[in-house]
């Protein structure tokens, strides 16, 4: 039988060639990402190719996603963060379908690789690193200080908040990548359950009832975990965010 | 012990910490979900508080797993 973390390999479809001893190739990872991108994009241009003034259903779903995000990013980061919304809205909807794609069976979870997420995560660090000291100079390092923390606390209190600023794209990442891996490993344990109890004859049968009405309850909490993971990774993005365009405590 | 066997009670012991944060992010809702009964009305303007506190809860766990990752594959 497969092991549970055979869906997780990484298989090259196209070779394009070697760069020293790495093989760069196109692969099923790369294959999802664009099957991603490509579901997003026409599924917005179907949705908003009549832009009527009393929505059908795929318009008035767009018009949801739009508003869910822009509530989220204004509730967190104020107006200002608004001028981040292409960047807020396209982290999440692609976190968004490549978690709910994952759930297809046989396809591939392109969040459940860390690399994946830890680059997605990077681009927000980065983002807010660089518009923080774009908008406010060396006044982005007050966010270090704790406003009001007594003076002989204040170079320990530094550290932490350092640390704890550093540890930001590592924990963004890992959360994501954790909570795709973890859910999908375990969905495929308990079909592995099925399939071995099945194979003992009759009560073996009846025994796999068990694990199969588990995998059916964990499939629709994976379900909910895609968005919640999604909506996770939006909502500290934005809370980043804000660091960067308010950074005072 | 050999340092693969030890390795291997290292990465089950740091896992305790996934469950921990367990506890935490089960307070979090656990409150908040208490104050919201008490004040619906307030309750839709504290949920993306909610899952910051929840998300900050559960990344001091991730450290955990992280911990117990490097142990398994390095």
């Amino acid at each position: 039988m497969a092991s549970p973390l055979d869906q997780f390999q990484i298989k090259p479809i196209v070779s394009l060639g070697k760069i020293g001893n790495s093989e760069i190739a196109f692969t099923n990872s790369s294959l999802f990402m664009m099957l991603v991108v490509l579901a997003i994009g026409l599924f917005f241009m179907l949705a908003t190719a009549q832009r009527s003034l009393v929505p059908g259903r795929l318009q008035s779903f767009a018009e949801m996603l739009y508003e869910f995000v822009a509530n989220t990013l204004k509730s967190a980061a104020g107006k200002e963060g608004m001028q981040f919304f292409p960047l807020v809205f396209s982290l999440f909807l692609f976190v968004l379908t490549a978690n709910f794609m994952g759930m297809i069976p046989g396809s591939f979870t392109v969040t459940s690789h860390i690399i994946v997420t830890f680059a997605l995560a990077m681009v927000v660090f980065l983002t807010v690193i660089a518009v923080g000291f774009a908008k406010h100079g060396t006044h982005f390092l007050g966010l270090f200080v704790p406003g009001g923390a007594p003076a002989l606390l204040v170079p320990f209190l530094v550290v932490i908040e350092v640390i704890s600023f550093l540890s930001r794209p590592i924990s963004l990442g890992m959360r994501l990548f954790a909570n795709m891996l973890a859910g999908h490993i375990a969905l495929k344990v308990f079909a592995g359950f099925v399939v071995s109890l099945g194979a003992l004859g009759i009560g073996g049968i009846l025994g796999a009832t068990l694990p199969l009405g588990m995998i059916v309850a964990l499939t629709a909490l994976e379900f909910l975990v895609a968005f919640l993971q999604a909506y996770v990774f939006t909502i500290l993005t934005c809370v980043y965010l804000n660091d960067a365009l308010h950074p005072g405590h | 012990m050999d340092a693969q066997a030890a390795k291997f009670l290292g990465a089950g012991i740091a896992c305790l910490g996934m469950g921990l944060a367990a506890i935490g992010v089960g307070n979090i809702f656990g409150n908040f979900l208490s104050g919201a009964l008490r004040n619906p009305s307030a309750a839709d303007s504290q949920f993306g508080r909610a899952f910051v506190g929840a998300a900050l809860a559960e990344g001091l766990g991730i450290f955990a797993l992280v911990v117990a990752l490097l142990l398994l594959f390095t």
